[in-house]
C-alpha cells in the first residue's frame, strides 16, 4: 500500500462525510497532512491525541480527523485546550488556527497561553486575510495589500506571529510556508514533542481570497513565491541585514526550556496537601 | 470526616457545595462581589488534587471550563455582571454541545461596571436569554448560606443530569453575608455524575437520542473519539445543515430539559395555605420577604411567602395553583421588573399581581413588602 493511503485509511474519519470545504488550492490540506505525518512518526495513538480549533476555515481541520476533536468559538481554542490539558496531561493537545483567530479576536488568550507555558501545541495558520468570512483584512494582513475591508488598501500594519510568541515566552516557535513541508512536517512534531507552549507558524496560499484580491495569481504562483522568498534561519544569521530586505525567515526561532505551567501546578497540590487541615 | 459547623459567607459556601458536588477545576477571573469563590477555590481545590487557574479574562474562564469538562472533570465558574456577558456566547456552546458546567453569577447593580459593591436582581433575564439563539436554560438562586451550599449542589447534580450548562444567580447580599452553616459529611451529599457510554467505542455514537434525551458523554482520551462543535451537528457530531437532523437535533436539546420540569421546578412556601397575598421572592429578597409575612401575620393580614429557588425553566406549576387562591400575588425584585413579567404571564388574570420595585442599590426593606401588602389589600 502506498504510504499516503495507508495514513489516510489510518486517520481521516471515514464515519464523514466528505468533500471537505476548503477550496482548490487551500494551503490548510498541506498542513493537515504535515500534522498526520508528524503525529505517525511520533507513534502517538489516536486515543492520546486532541485536536483543538477555533473558527474559521482552519478551524474545520478536526472534523476530518480521527482523534479527540473540538472545534470551538472564534478566538477561544486556547483557552479550551488548557482546559483540557490541565486535566488530563498525559493527553497531546494540538490547537490549530487562522491568523484572525489566533491573533485577532483570540490575541490576548494567544499571549498569555505563550506566558503560562502550558505544554500545547499551537498551530497558526497564517493567509494573511480572513478566508472564512470572504477575505477581509487581519491583523497578519501587510501594509498597503488589497481586502473586502480594505478596498483602498490596507494601512495597519502587519504582526508577525512568530515573533510575538517569542516575546511572549512560548517555550518553542518555528515558522514554515507550506511549501517547505518537510520543514513544516519537522516543526509539528517538535512543537508537539517539546514541553511546555511550542507554536509552528505556518504561511499558507488563499487563492481564492487573498490571492485573488491582491493578483498574486493562482496557488502555484503563491507557493513558487514561497520557494523564492524564504531563507533558512541557519543562512539568515550569516547574511547582513539589508540582504533578509523581504524575505521571510524559516526554521526554528526559538527552542528553550521554561518551567512548566502543569508542573509548577503539581508544586501546588503537594504544599497544599502538606498543610494538613481540609478546611 | 463528620460534618461539621462553619461561620461562612455565602460566596465561601458555593465552594465547599462545589468541591462536595464533586468540582475538580475552577477558572475564574476576579469580579466584586464573586471574588472570594475565586479566593477559596484557589485555597481548596490544591488540597483535593482539583485545579484552579486565574484566566485572562472571562472568556477564556468559560471556555476552560468547558475544555476541562470534556476532560471529564466537573467544572465551574463564577463571576459578577460585566463578566457574565463576556461568557454568554459560550454559555451557548456549552448548551449547543451539551457540555456540564456549573456557572455562578453574583449580581451587582447594573447596567455597565454599575454598582459593583452593591447588590442588584438585574440579570434573571439575562441568564435566561443572554446567550444568543434559542436555548433551553436552568438556572438557580440561593436566599442563605445554607442555601449557597445545596444550590451549588443541586447546580453540579442537574448539570451532570441533564448535560446542560447551570447557572446559579446570588447576590451581593447573599454572597457576602455571613451565616452559621452545617457542612454535611461527604457521604450525606447526594452526587449524581454525567451519563457515560456503557458500550464499546465502535458502537458510541455521541449525540444519539435516548430516552431521557441525554446521551452518554464520553471524556476526551478514553478511546471513544468523536467531535465536539458548536455547530449543529448530526447524531455523531459532524456539522449539518440538513433540515432532518437539524429539527431532531434542536428538538431533543429543549426536550431534555422540558420533560423534565417537576424534577428541576424547586420552590419552598411559607404560610400559603389560607394567604390572600402571596409574596413571590428569591434570593436576598425573600429573605425580607419572609419577615415581612411574619409582621403581616402580626397585624392580622393573611400572608405567605413562595420563595423560587429554581428561577428558570419558571415555575409554573406553584405559581398557578396560588393564584387560584390569592387575591393578591406581590412581586418585589430588585430590578424593574424581571421575574414578575413570568408572574403575569403566568397568572393569566386568575388574581392580581403587584409589583415592588428598586434598583438604588440597597436592600427591599420587610417594612416596604408589607406596606405595599396593606396598599394591595386595600
Ligand atoms: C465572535 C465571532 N465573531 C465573528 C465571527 C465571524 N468569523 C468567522 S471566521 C472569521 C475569520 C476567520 O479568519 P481566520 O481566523 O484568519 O481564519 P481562516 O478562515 O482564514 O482560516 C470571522 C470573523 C465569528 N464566528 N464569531
Ligand atoms: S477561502 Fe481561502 S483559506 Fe478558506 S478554504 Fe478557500 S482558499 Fe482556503
Amino acid at each position: 500500500m502506498r504510504e499516503i493511503t495507508r495514513l489516510i485509511h489510518k486517520y481521516l474519519r471515514h464515519d464523514k462525510k466528505f468533500p471537505h470545504i476548503w477550496c482548490p488550492g487551500c494551503g490548510n490540506g498541506i498542513v493537515l497532512g504535515s500534522l498526520i505525518r508528524a503525529v505517525d512518526k511520533m507513534g502517538l495513538s489516536k486515543d492520546e491525541v486532541v485536536l483543538v480549533s477555533g473558527i474559521g476555515c482552519s478551524g474545520r481541520m478536526p472534523v476530518y480527523v480521527d482523534f479527540n476533536t473540538l472545534h470551538t468559538t472564534h478566538g477561544r481554542a486556547l483557552a479550551f485546550a488548557t482546559g483540557i490539558k490541565l486535566v488530563k496531561p498525559q493527553l497531546k493537545v494540538i490547537v490549530v488556527m487562522g491568523d484572525g483567530d489566533a491573533l485577532a479576536i483570540g490575541g490576548n488568550h494567544f499571549i498569555h497561553a505563550a506566558r503560562r507555558n502550558v505544554d500545547l501545541a499551537a498551530i497558526i495558520i497564517n493567509n494573511h486575510i480572513y478566508g472564512m468570512t470572504g477575505g477581509q483584512f487581519s491583523p497578519t494582513t501587510p501594509y498597503g495589500m488589497r481586502a473586502t475591508t480594505a478596498p483602498y488598501r490596507n494601512i495597519e500594519h502587519e504582526l508577525k506571529i512568530a515573533e510575538l510568541a517569542a516575546t511572549a515566552g512560548a517555550a518553542f516557535v518555528g515558522r514554515s510556508t507550506v511549501y517547505h513541508v518537510k520543514l513544516l512536517d519537522n516543526l509539528i512534531e517538535r512543537a508537539i514533542e517539546k514541553k511546555g507552549f511550542g507554536v509552528v507558524e505556518v504561511m499558507s496560499p488563499c487563492p481564492v481570497q487573498y490571492g485573488r484580491l491582491n493578483r498574486l495569481g493562482d496557488a502555484v504562483k503563491m507557493m513558487e513565491w514561497q520557494r523564492d522568498n524564504t531563507i533558512s534561519v541557519e543562512k539568515a544569521k550569516e547574511l547582513p541585514p539589508e540582504e533578509l530586505e523581504g524575505k521571510l525567515v524559516i526554521g526554528v526561532l526559538v527552542e528553550r526550556d521554561l518551567p512548566i505551567y502543569q508542573e509548577e501546578y503539581e508544586k501546588i497540590v503537594e504544599r497544599a496537601r502538606g498543610s494538613g487541615a481540609a478546611l | 470526616m463528620a460534618k461539621v459547623e462553619k461561620l461562612l459567607q455565602g460566596n465561601e459556601a458555593v465552594v465547599e457545595g462545589a468541591i462536595a458536588a464533586g468540582c475538580r477545576f475552577y477558572a475564574g477571573y476576579p469580579i466584586t462581589p464573586s471574588t472570594e469563590i475565586a479566593e477559596r477555590m484557589a485555597w481548596r481545590l490544591p488540597q483535593v488534587g482539583g485545579i484552579f487557574i486565574q484566566m485572562e479574562d472571562e472568556l477564556a474562564s468559560i471556555a476552560a471550563v468547558i475544555g476541562a469538562s470534556l476532560a471529564g472533570a466537573k467544572a465551574m465558574t463564577a463571576t459578577s455582571g460585566p463578566g457574565f456577558s463576556l461568557m454568554q456566547e459560550n454559555i451557548g456552546f456549552a448548551c449547543e454541545a451539551e457540555v456540564p458546567c456549573v456557572v455562578v453569577d453574583v449580581m451587582r447593580g447594573g447596567p455597565s461596571t454599575g454598582l459593583p459593591t452593591m447588590p442588584s436582581q438585574g440579570d434573571v433575564m439575562q441568564a435566561r436569554w443572554g446567550t444568543h439563539g434559542d436555548h433551553p436554560v436552568i438556572v438557580l438562586s440561593a436566599s442563605s448560606v445554607p442555601e449557597c451550599f445545596w444550590m451549588t449542589v443541586r447546580a453540579f447534580n442537574l448539570s451532570e443530569k441533564y448535560r446542560t450548562p447551570v447557572i446559579l444567580l446570588l447576590d451581593e447580599v447573599v454572597g457576602h453575608m455571613r451565616e452559621k452553616v452545617v457542612l454535611p459529611d461527604p457521604k450525606d451529599v447526594e452526587v449524581v455524575d454525567r451519563p457515560r457510554p456503557t458500550m464499546p467505542p465502535e458502537w458510541y455514537i455521541p449525540y444519539a437520542d435516548t430516552p431521557s434525551g441525554v446521551p452518554p458523554m464520553a471524556p476526551f482520551g478514553e478511546g471513544y473519539r468523536y467531535h465536539v462543535t458548536g455547530l449543529i451537528h448530526d447524531v455523531r457530531g459532524f456539522p449539518t445543515s440538513r433540515p432532518d437532523e437539524i429539527g431532531p437535533f434542536m428538538e431533543r436539546l429543549f426536550r431534555k430539559i422540558s420533560a423534565n420540569f417537576p424534577e428541576i421546578h424547586l420552590s419552598e412556601e411559607f404560610e400559603t395555605s389560607d394567604a390572600e397575598v402571596v409574596v413571590i421572592a428569591y434570593g436576598c429578597v425573600a429573605r425580607s420577604a419572609k419577615r415581612a409575612v411574619k409582621e403581616a401575620r402580626e397585624r392580622g393580614i393573611k400572608a405567605g411567602l413562595l420563595k423560587l429557588l429554581t428561577l428558570w425553566p419558571f415555575e409554573r406549576p406553584a405559581v398557578e395553583r396560588l393564584a387560584e387562591k390569592a387575591k393578591v400575588l406581590l412581586v418585589p425584585e430588585m430590578n424593574m421588573g424581571q421575574i414578575s413579567r413570568e408572574v403575569k404571564r403566568v397568572n393569566q388574570g386568575r388574581s392580581r399581581v403587584v409589583t415592588l420595585n428598586k434598583v438604588d442599590g440597597t436592600l427591599i426593606t420587610p417594612g416596604e413588602i408589607v406596606e405595599k401588602m396593606e396598599e394591595a389589600l386595600g
